[in-house]
């Protein structure tokens, strides 16, 4: 470790600061299996401003994850490879800065909570160590200091008693305390983006609770870009204010917050919407989607959800649906999306 | 226990259990081993189940439901109490005792990765219960038997040469659900059966769980911690807190008039996808995690993140009844009603 410590700064050369925060452009990811190459992510576009907070929905399997990784630039790789499109952070393209320009992006302006807590913290070392480094090797600051800084953050992120349980370990703490660490330390160089992959997913619903508060409190104060990956559509009519849906690879509609709830524009948003138990209503039988996620090794041709879609025709197999505009900042990817948004459908 | 809730029913019921205690000690020493506590998983449940009606159990972790689902099957010993399937005493008898009583009353995990033999065909898992209970179904027919079963659950018949990682998640729940029902059981314990589903293949199972619970007359323990999918299976809700039922009533009683501070907590903190209602339902944020049942709080287990609480609750251990101004039985020395789940007028 000792040839990587030194200092960097935490500016990002070519910058201009009027250009959006983070903007994604027709992201393509392929993982090199045995020989083949599977689709995980076909062309996902999105952007997210100051202050945002852009939620990524969609099932296992969706790509939602793999999206992330790629826009951190954490993806493994072999075997995933992003084989087309940009991601500009102050309209610098990330994809095209060597490894060591993106590592300095990683502390400083893109910062990440991971779902499992337990397996992204390293047992090993202190959860003050492991805050104290970004400081230690981003900043060049002393371990003494570090650790001051350290307790600060745990205090932030509401660590009670943060002097003692800065040389905790981590199986030293609970699920909801964990999370808290995680988010401190992706909180540490105090970055404009932050993503969070599922950071309540192995969380019990009050703990929850907690941890979307404190996540909703902290992009407040600092006026950070959030971008939330969760399969969890009440987590996102709570915290959101654009929505993306993705499905097998592909953003199958976004919009507003409201917009993607009360007026979907694609059949696999309605459904999706239908389809979950609502704790504050009695229903009746539940809306399936019936079928299965495709196999992305094996997509279905034109659209990817007509084989479990309610409106599709014969069209829909055969030409794959462009991305078009029903209403002022809301897209849907289906050959009938005017007709669902205007509810005829 | 129940009053109201007992009288609906002239049938005797299926599944009763009667203050059901399960503690685990904790030994230490590896040639003479002391107890040196317990831990109280289940501390003193009362449960009554009627053909055809379905029982909600919801809790976080470290509730005591999967213990208390363990406990009702017979695969665990209560320390005290007494389970009764269909009348006949289940808590002390011995293993070879317990075999025919199990044929009433059958598990579905929650893992269907991790419950499903990987070597054995799923012909064989599902025949499996027949091999064991050898007198239920001739020999030459249990192959048709099999097939009829999965049917049943809406898996082809074709498939009984498969194995296990042929299947998604969601079929491979339903091959779990096919044994289960192999036996033709009155009650099924079905514990966390759709929580590591995606939303829509989840419906699909809850549906096919209500479609033969009409078919059949089953009787089913919900284990779950999302209250949602719970809200909309149970007839009856129990909530667990710490190895004890805090709260118990109709669907209605514990959604829309909840009573304990803690299902109002519980509530309130599960997420509603509908944008419009943001800050417009009542938020209650819980301080901490919950306590560890080796050691649990004296009195109300509830009263160390309980806003209520006063001297008495640390004192006196609240007990389970309806009280002076009650419509359902709430383990609370300050019960009152508060409607959490629905938007604030």
């Amino acid at each position: 470790m000792a040839q990587t410590l030194r200092v960097v700064g935490d500016t990002l050369p070519g910058a201009d600061m009027n250009a959006p925060l983070l903007e994604v452009e027709d992201l393509q990811v392929e993982f090199a299996v045995r020989g083949s190459r599977i689709p995980a992510v076909r062309g996902a576009t999105f952007a997210v401003e100051q202050g945002q907070t852009l939620a990524i929905v969609g099932e296992s399997g969706s790509g939602k994850s793999v999206t992330s990784q790629a826009v951190m630039g954490i993806l493994d790789s072999p075997p995933g490879h992003i084989t087309g499109g940009e991601v500009r952070l102050h309209g610098v393209d990330l994809l095209q800065q060597d490894a060591e320009t993106r590592r300095t992006v990683r502390a400083n302006h893109i910062g990440m909570v991971f779902q499992d807590a337990l397996s992204a913290l390293n047992p090993l070392w202190s959860v003050g160590f492991q805050i104290g480094e970004l400081f230690r090797m981003h900043r060049g600051t002393s371990r003494k200091d570090a650790k001051l800084k350290a307790i600060e953050l745990l205090d932030l992120v509401g660590i009670p008693d943060a002097k003692n349980r800065v040389g905790q370990y981590p199986h030293q703490f609970s699920g909801g305390m964990r999370q808290r660490v995680m988010i401190a330390m992706a909180l540490a160089l105090d970055p404009e983006v932050l993503i969070a992959d599922e950071p309540t997913t192995a969380l019990d619903v009050t703990v929850q609770a907690q941890i979307m508060r404190l996540l909703r409190q902290i992009q407040e104060d600092r006026d950070m870009g959030l971008i939330l990956i969760t399969h969890d559509l009440g987590v996102v009519a709570d915290v959101a204010d654009e929505v993306a849906v993705m499905y097998a690879g592909r953003i199958m509609e976004q919009a507003g917050i409201h917009q993607i709830f009360e007026r979907p524009a694609n059949p696999y948003t309605k459904a999706l919407l239908k389809a979950i138990p609502r704790v504050d209503t009695l229903g009746q039988e539940l809306e399936v989607i019936s079928g299965l996620p495709p196999n992305p090794g094996a997509l279905p041709g034109g659209c990817s959800f007509h084989p479990r879609c309610w409106a599709a025709e014969d069209k829909c197999s055969i030409e794959d649906p462009p991305y078009e505009t029903v209403a002022t900042g809301h897209r849907s990817r289906c050959h009938f999306a005017e007709e669902v948004y205007r509810d005829e459908r | 226990m129940n009053a109201e809730l007992g009288q609906e029913h002239a049938a005797e019921p299926v599944l009763e259990a009667t203050d059901v205690v399960k503690h685990y000690p904790i030994q230490r020493g590896i040639v003479i081993k002391r107890t040196i506590g317990h831990v109280q998983a289940v501390d003193g449940v009362d449960l009554k189940l009627y053909p055809g009606k379905t029982i909600g159990v919801v809790g976080e972790s470290g509730s005591g439901k999967s213990t208390l689902a363990k406990v009702l099957v017979g695969l665990e010993r209560p320390t005290s109490g007494s389970v009764k399937v269909l009348g006949k005493e289940i808590g002390n008898l011995k293993d070879r005792h317990i075999r025919p009583v199990r044929r009433d009353i059958q598990l579905v995990f929650q893992d269907p990765y991790t419950s499903l033999n990987p070597r054995m065909t799923v012909g064989d898992i599902v025949a499996e219960p027949f091999a064991i209970h050898q007198d239920v179904v001739p020999k030459n027919q249990v192959g048709s038997e099999v097939k009829e079963l999965l049917d049943l659950v809406g898996l082809s018949p074709d498939h009984v040469n498969r194995y296990p990682h042929q299947f998604s998640g969601g079929q491979r729940q339903r091959i779990g659900i096919a044994r289960a029902l192999a036996l033709r059981p009155k009650v099924l314990v079905c514990d966390e059966p759709v929580s590591a589903l995606d939303v829509s293949i989840q419906g699909q199972v809850i549906n096919l769980l209500e479609r033969l619970q009409d078919e059949l007359g089953l009787a089913y323990v919900f284990i779950a911690h999302d209250l949602s999918v719970v809200r909309h299976i149970a007839d009856e809700v129990a909530v667990m807190y710490l190895g004890k039922v805090v709260e118990h009533g109709t669907g209605a009683e514990i959604y829309d008039h909840p009573r304990h501070p803690y299902t109002q907590a519980l509530l309130s903190a599960v997420p509603v996808p509908d944008p419009s209602l943001r800050g417009h339902r009542e938020e209650i944020i819980l301080q901490g995690d919950v306590p560890s049942p080796i050691d649990p709080p004296s009195g109300c287990r509830f009263r160390t993140r309980c806003w209520k609480a006063t001297e008495r609750c640390a004192e006196e251990v609240p007990s389970l009844d309806v009280g002076n101004h009650g419509t359902h039985p709430t383990a609370c020395f300050y019960a009152e009603e508060r409607d959490v789940t629905h938007a604030v007028k």
